[in-house]
């Protein structure tokens, strides 16, 4: 790992057990700032109870998380959100029968920590902010309609630009493109990559993602991790990762190298 | 300073007001007393309502019923506060003072457990109540004509007056309640219903949204107690019983939680019911409250207010 890139987040010697299954099994773990780093494994590996035990839902059964010098493993999911990390789902979790701009204001009063009685919930200004985001998301066509009227695509970039709306300093997205057809993967992670980009002000957002898609690893990724059995195999860029031998039995499978070999 | 949008509420609030205090120069004194039954049960209902925006019902508004009837029927008894206004305030006051210990414990739970918890509270003040002999015990006790500003009515006045204060008192809170529905935590309490884990992971306490839709409620609940201890000139334990509380989930029910006027018109609704049902067949009333319930489950599952709100012009939206 590059030791001159300053340190957002580090989770050190995080271990996690489910009876008797090790979810996650000495994981240390450091993320720079404005790092794209992705996590691979095959299904069980850890990755979801990593992201899980760094944004609040899992505590680790031993272990500790540092963000920015502050140690936030016993804090709760909000207290997380509030200081600065921010994560989407592997099904999105939304508010199904209100309307997409619904969703984002109440997104944007959430992490504004705005819960007032009397100010209205739709103010103009807080409008054209979840406009403007969703028009980074391509999504400002369906601001008025319901979430349960969307496909499961524009669900999914929903369910990011409502983590986005905050502005973190961390952003986990857990699958970003699962569920989504192979040949609108690439288009999707556009969208969300532009987007994450073109919001970004003094610093970048620092990515965290999740993914199975080694062509959307490759292309995306600054960093890339694999896991298995809840431990750390490989860590390093996309192309060391990927040829690493273990990675390819247990992660990406003799197929693929086979194919990599032979172009 | 007040936004244009709450003008505009409490512009059309003054003017309902203003047309409500008309009809009683033209209605039965038999219509406006069943109205101001009506508008005072109303305001219980109103704060299931805004509890059921966050997706909770609870079983148990009897308690809060009953702390405000008790608190303004003892404050006019034994320290003759006899102001409308004043005592319908104080039974607000003390309905909120007495939940708010338990807000943050029934703010926890959901669902049936919430409802059966809230049930619970209802039926041990009505166990107190029943063996409180100072409080008048199973028979309860009865409140005489309550005055407005140092003036008291004669007895023929008294059921107008009354009208005026919680015609007055309903239309306010009405106001109110449509503004903080419209708020930022009107529009949380909707995200919380629709998925909390959610609301949890933007960065926001599903409890404290709770907890507090849980108080407001208590002191909507209080209001209406003392408005209609005030009304009945009397107060006994079955305010806290637990088929009263089930009449006002009756009624937020029927209103759903989508309009606030139509928790009103639910409340009038069945108090219309009520008379007429038990006026023409006393002893299956029930039987024909049940019907309507099942048919508006059926029909409206959303409630009148979904009907209404259909009917009311759609907010511009920028596409």
């Amino acid at each position: 790992m590059n030791t001159e890139k300053q340190v957002l987040l580090s989770a050190q010697n995080l271990n996690r057990n489910f009876g008797a299954v090790v979810a996650a099994a000495d994981v240390s773990i450091d993320i720079a700032k404005g790092e794209r780093l992705c996590l691979i494994g095959s299904n069980g590996a850890g990755k979801t109870t990593f992201v899980n035990m760094i944004t609040g839902y899992l505590k680790p059964t031993s272990g500790r998380i540092v963000l920015a010098d502050e140690d936030i493993t016993a804090l709760a999911p909000r207290q997380i959100t509030r200081r600065g990390v921010a994560r989407s789902f592997q099904i999105p979790q939304l508010c199904m029968h209100l309307s997409v701009l619904d969703n984002m204001l109440a997104s944007l009063h959430c992490s504004r920590g705005e819960r007032s009685f009397f100010r209205s919930g739709r103010e103009p200004e807080a409008v054209e902010e979840c406009h403007n985001l969703l028009g980074r998301f391509d999504l400002a066509k369906h601001a008025s309609r319901p979430v349960m009227e969307l496909p499961g695509g524009v669900r999914k970039l929903l369910d990011i630009a409502m983590a986005l709306i905050g502005q973190p300093k961390l952003l986990m997205l857990d699958e970003p493109t699962s569920g989504v057809s192979a040949e609108e993967k690439f288009m999707t992670m556009d969208t969300v990559m532009n987007a994450i980009d073109r919001g970004a002000q003094s610093q970048p957002v620092t990515v965290v993602f999740v993914e199975h898609d080694m062509d959307i690893v490759e292309r995306y990724a600054s960093r890339v991790i694999a896991f298995y059995s809840g431990r750390v195999i490989a860590d390093g860029s996309s192309s060391e990762v990927l040829a690493d031998t273990e990675v390819q039995r247990y992660v990406t499978g003799s197929v693929r190298s086979t194919e990599k070999a032979a172009a | 300073m007040i936004a244009t949008s709450s003008k505009r509420v409490f512009l059309v609030c003054a003017l309902v007001f203003l047309l409500l205090l008309g009809l009683s120069l033209v209605l039965p004194k038999w219509l406006i007393f069943l109205a101001t039954i009506a508008l005072a049960n109303g305001l219980v209902s109103l704060g299931i309502v805004l509890m059921m925006r966050s997706g909770v019902v609870p079983f148990g508004q009897g308690l809060v019923f009953a702390a405000g009837g008790y608190t303004a029927a003892l404050l006019f008894n034994r320290l003759g506060i006899t102001d409308a206004l004043a005592l319908s305030l104080m039974g607000g006051i003390a309905a909120f003072l007495i939940a708010l210990p338990f807000a943050s414990l029934l703010a926890r739970y959901r669902g049936i457990f919430f409802a059966m918890l809230t049930l619970a509270l209802s039926m041990v003040l009505y166990g107190i109540l029943m063996k409180t002999n100072a409080l008048g015990g199973s028979d309860g006790f009865n409140v005489t004509r309550p005055t407005l500003f140092g003036f008291r009515p004669e007895a023929a006045q008294s059921t107008f007056l009354l009208w005026g204060v919680t015609a007055g008192i309903s239309c306010l809170m009405a106001g109110l309640a449509r503004i903080y529905c419209d708020s930022t935590r009107g529009l949380l309490s909707l995200a919380v219903r629709e998925n909390e884990l959610r609301v949890e992971y933007l960065g926001m306490s599903v409890v404290n949204i709770v907890a507090w839709n849980y108080l407001l409620a208590a002191f909507l609940g209080g209001l209406g107690g003392a408005l209609s201890v005030l009304a009945l000139g009397h107060i006994d334990p079955n305010f806290s019983y637990w088929t009263t509380s089930g009449e006002f989930v009756f009624v937020a029910i029927l209103a759903g939680y989508q309009s606030v006027i139509a928790v009103f018109v639910g409340s009038l609704l069945l108090e219309l019911v009520r008379s007429f049902s038990s006026a023409y067949f006393p002893n299956t009333w029930q039987l024909a409250l049940g019907i309507f319930l099942l048919l508006v489950i059926r029909f409206l599952p959303d409630g009148l207010g979904s009907q209404m709100y259909r009917l009311l012009p759609k907010r511009p939206t920028k596409d």
